[in-house]
């Protein structure tokens, strides 16, 4: 994988037993978590990279605990400062994978600065957003992905703010990838994890993730096969983007509809281009969902174009300023060019 | 033999206790039969202007000639915190102070010989630190009508004998930068802006300054503007040509080299010391240095410099806030790195809890304070030694973190060395307490040889230390650091984290007997780092009053206590680098003398650290104006304090 150029490779292959550790997973019985981290455990081998060149970044909330559970290096930081930690590691270690491990208050509340400036900058990290739309740790107070008139202890009366929408405001900070999944679809999280993994450069991967005890079955229309199949739209690069017998269509203005595949409009269906340079078209697909019935949510690579990755120009100009200075000479330095001699 | 300095000083009795004491040294070659020179020990000039006016980069440049003429010096940069302050106002003064003697100096020096004063608000911002009998060089084309009355002056000082006292040089500065630059082809704007080169061209041949230093700045400065540069070296020879030509300066100086210990010398300000330290850290330790900084005043200039040697493998990285400066800065410790934060005390107040993060991380980091006034936003451009106990304190939790403190701006470097050594040798972050006097002063500092700095070893975990397997928790018997085991060593895979960790296994745990454990051995490590004794200077050895100070306090305290001794009084001095822990024999010397004096740009911070641990009753004498001590004023605190002893 090109991504993992410089990651050192496993000599043998490895398993998913090998990236467990011996730690008690403490999550609530019945948690999204426990899905998401058998996925990525599960995954991890399919990179071939030596577990120890693998670090695991975390903020704090319940999802925050993730690394503990990966037997690779690991830090569960503070609120909200993963991808700032992970950010100095990665750029001063271009040999490690790392990955950021984050939930909706940590990541998009408490941490939002340290997570914009990590998209738009492009550190090679893989920041993993669980997606509950809740305070858990702190027991149940709204989030920020939270839907407005939220009934919570925090707010008896209801939410007030409008929520984010965490691929929007991915796009909206230029990030190069940005992908959605679902904690209980593990073929398709893992179909993400490798997209992820496959990109230089921040991958931004929101995970909708149940918590079952304090904001139950939110996504849950996303997930009964009564009814997921009509709210899904899962995207394929270079795919007509079809659902459920509809289609996707974009008028003149951009703007995108949906409605009854017909023979008539069956060439007229959009078909998703995640690479492309203009991030106009995903940022509509992440508008098309409707806020309150999470119908038409699209799930999959929204967008995964090509930038400079930060570890790489800082090394680069390292390396650059040796061609240009010559190496260090600590001597030569603290002499300076304007000096006297008392003899 | 004359010095204008005890001219003056017999005038108005106001020594500073930077006299100089022995050997004559031998004359000056320079002979300029024209006008007649005089030999003096020492000299303190300011210049002052608008800030608008170049005072800084004048002060600079004439710091340079005297530092490659080889006098000890000593500067005191002061400027607003608004890059363009009102014009012609007195919050607009920008001015620069320099000290320079033919022997070893301390101190920018308490009272000027001689002020330029570059418009009226200069003068009156800056007359009343004048001592009577010193030579005042005023622009008189600033002297307007409206320029004086901007300032509440209802007279022209230059003309209604209320300089009396001085010996006032009226120049028109301007006229004369404009007539030498008349066949420039400049505009009269761009013109009129190398005036404050014409001012250094004046001081130059005023006290025989190397004048090839200066002009070879401007070509390198002005490189794609030689017109400009040229314009700047046409004022700097007419001012010295004015100087050497006109009645109205009718004696030159001059400063003989200062007699310094043997070696080779460069003027360096805190800033860069500090600099130069962290890289030398990074060099002497075989760690790459990642410094995670967010721009403040007046810490910025350590990121500018450390950006500027990539070469030597140093990552900067200016962050989107302070948390990420630091948080960047300890994710590159977690993978080896010598993790570098630079800042200022609201910086600091930001970063709290990622310090304590590291406390509880045990990884080394570098947290650079450079201390100005507050609190809040405070006065970003002016020193102050107030976070002394926001550094040892500010984080939540028992969260106990060593404490360096640089005494001069060359110390600075030696500072930062000592400060990486204790964070990696000790798995720690470290503070290291500087602040905007000693990083914008400059003094000469001998360089040292590469191989007389001392070496750091990280000394990295390479294999299982208990039972053949890796426990993070597991520490040295002797200095209770932890192990760093990086990112990409097999088999030390390993997670760490803020929440309390199992002694040994770092594994989370909530146990009650096991969190009192670790809080007190993270005390215990810190208590324990390794630290020199203090010592005292008692030469007569029965003082019976010390005077003890921390950080940049050295200069203006050690020239006092020359000052009281000069006098017959006796005072012993100590000086703490050490902030925290203290070294072991502090308790021992303070309880040896009847009376410690403690002096600190603060309200008592280190006094009450000192009354707290050793019940000793320190009694503080502080300062919080923006500005360092006076050595006279802390002469007459040292004088009073023996008199008052001996009438017991």
């Amino acid at each position: 994988m090109e991504s993992l150029r410089l990651v050192p490779k496993a000599e043998a292959l490895q398993t998913a037993k090998e990236f467990k550790t011996d730690q008690e997973v403490r999550w609530c019985p019945g948690c999204g978590d426990y899905a998401i981290l058998a996925a990525v455990q599960a995954f991890m081998p399919e990179l071939g990279i030596r577990r120890e060149n693998t670090v695991f970044v975390s903020g704090i909330g319940c999802s925050s605990r993730f690394p503990y559970y990966m037997n690779t290096y690991g830090m569960h930081s503070i609120h909200g400062r993963a991808p700032a930690i992970a950010t100095g590691l990665a750029a001063s270690r271009r040999d490690l994978s790392v990955w950021v491990v984050t939930g909706d208050g940590d990541a998009l509340s408490i941490g939002g600065n340290h997570l914009i400036h990590a998209l738009r900058r492009n550190v090679n990290l893989k920041i993993l957003l669980f997606n509950n739309r809740i305070y858990g740790l702190t027991k149940g107070q709204y989030s920020p992905t939270s839907e407005v008139g939220k009934i919570t202890k925090s707010t008896p009366m209801g939410s007030l703010d409008h929520p984010f929408n965490p691929i929007s405001l991915a796009i909206g900070a230029e990030a190069t990838f940005v992908a959605r999944t679902i904690d209980s679809d593990r073929q398709h999280l893992q179909s993400v994890l490798r997209a992820a993994a496959e990109h230089q450069g921040t991958a931004l991967v929101e995970i909708y993730q149940n918590c079952n005890i304090f904001n139950d079955n939110a996504f849950e229309v996303l997930k009964d096969p009564g009814t997921r199949d009509e709210a899904l739209i899962r995207l394929e690069h270079g795919q007509p983007i079809t659902f459920a017998g509809r289609g996707v269509f974009r008028d003149a203005l951009g703007e995108l509809h949906v409605a009854p595949l017909t023979e008539d409009n069956q060439a007229d269906v959009l078909v998703h281009d995640a690479h492309h340079p203009n991030p106009a078209l995903a940022f509509a697909l992440s508008r098309i969902a409707d806020a309150d019935t999470l119908h038409h949510t699209p799930i999959g690579v929204l967008r995964s174009v090509e930038r400079p990755v930060y570890d790489d120009l800082m090394g680069d100009q390292l390396d650059l300023a040796v061609e240009q200075q010559g190496p260090g000479d600590l001597g030569a330095l603290l002499t300076g060019k304007d000096t006297w001699t008392v003899a | 033999m004359t010095s204008q300095v005890d001219q003056v000083e017999a005038v108005d009795g106001s020594d500073d206790g930077e006299g100089r004491s022995g050997p004559v040294p031998p004359p000056g070659v320079r002979q300029r039969p024209a006008k007649p020179i005089r030999r003096v020990d020492r000299v303190i000039i300011r210049f002052a202007g608008d800030s608008g006016d170049g005072m800084q980069l004048t002060g600079d440049r004439f710091t340079s000639e005297t530092a490659s003429f080889g006098n000890d010096l000593s500067t005191l940069p002061n400027f607003p915190a608004e890059i363009r302050a009102p014009a012609g106002t007195l919050p607009g003064v920008s001015s620069f102070q320099l000290h320079f003697a033919d022997h070893d100096i301390l101190t920018p020096g308490d009272a000027p010989n001689v002020l330029v004063a570059m418009n009226p608000a200069a003068l009156k911002a800056n007359l009343a630190d004048l001592p009577r009998g010193a030579e005042i060089i005023a622009n008189t084309d600033e002297f307007t009508k409206r320029a004086l009355a901007k300032v509440g002056y209802a007279a022209d000082p230059l003309g209604d004998g209320s300089l009396e006292a001085y010996h006032v040089h009226r120049v028109p500065l301007t006229a004369l930068t404009l007539e030498a630059l008349k066949d420039s082809g400049l505009a009269r704007k761009d013109a009129e802006r190398a005036k404050n080169m014409f001012a250094l061209g004046l001081l130059s041949w005023m006290y025989h300054r190397p004048t090839h230093g200066t002009e070879a700045f401007l070509r390198q400065k002005f490189a794609k503007k030689p017109e400009i540069a040229e314009a700047n070296i046409v004022a700097f020879r007419a001012g010295w040509n004015f100087g050497e030509t006109t009645e109205d300066f009718a004696v030159s100086y001059e400063v003989a080299p200062a007699r310094l210990p043997l070696g080779t010398y460069r003027n360096i300000s805190g800033n860069l010391a500090l600099s130069y330290g962290l890289i030398a850290a990074g060099q002497r330790s075989g760690l790459p240095v990642f410094l995670g900084s967010y721009p403040i005043t007046p810490a910025s200039d350590i990121l500018h410099e450390l950006s500027r040697h990539k070469n030597f493998g140093i990552r900067t990285f200016q962050a989107e806030d302070e948390i990420a400066g630091i948080g960047a800065a300890l994710g590159a410790a977690f993978g080896g790195a010598l993790g570098v934060t630079t800042t200022s005390g609201p910086g600091v107040a930001l970063k709290s809890e990622t310090i304590g993060l590291a406390v509880s991380l045990e990884l080394p980091l570098l947290v650079v304070d450079i201390q100005r006034g507050g609190p809040s936003t405070g006065l970003p451009t002016k020193t102050e030694q107030a976070d002394l106990l926001q550094a040892m304190f500010g984080r939540n939790g028992e969260a106990p973190v060593p404490i360096v403190a640089p005494a001069t701006p060359a110390d600075c470097f030696d500072a930062a060395l000592e400060a990486a050594r204790i964070a990696v040798t000790y798995r720690t972050p470290v503070f290291l307490l500087s602040d905007g006097y000693l990083a914008n002063g400059s003094e000469p500092w001998r360089i040292p040889q590469v191989d007389e700095l001392p070496l750091i070893d990280p000394d990295f975990a390479t294999g299982p230390n208990h039972d053949g397997e890796f426990w993070p928790y597991q520490r040295d018997p002797a200095t209770l650091a932890r192990p760093w085991a990086v990112p990409g060593t097999a088999g030390l895979e390993h997670r760490i984290g803020g929440i309390e960790k199992q002694d040994g296994t770092g594994n989370i745990s909530y146990d009650p007997a096991n969190h009192d454990f670790m809080v007190r051995t993270r005390q215990a490590k810190i208590d324990g780092i390794d630290v020199p004794d203090l010592e005292v200077d008692d030469p007569s050895g029965s003082a019976r009053v010390l005077v003890l100070g921390w950080g940049s306090t050295y200069g203006p305290i050690t020239a006092a206590v020359r000052r009281v001794r000069a006098d017959g009084g006796e005072v012993a001095q100590t000086h703490l680098r050490h902030l925290n822990p203290f070294p072991a024999n502090l308790g021992s010397i303070l309880k040896a003398y009847d009376k410690v004096i403690v002096p600190e740009m603060n309200l008592g911070q280190l006094a009450l650290l000192l009354r707290a641990k050793y019940l000793v009753d320190a009694e503080s004498y502080n300062q919080v104006r923006g500005l360092p001590f006076k050595a006279a004023q802390l002469a007459d605190v040292l004088s009073a304090a023996i008199g008052t002893l001996e009438e017991k």
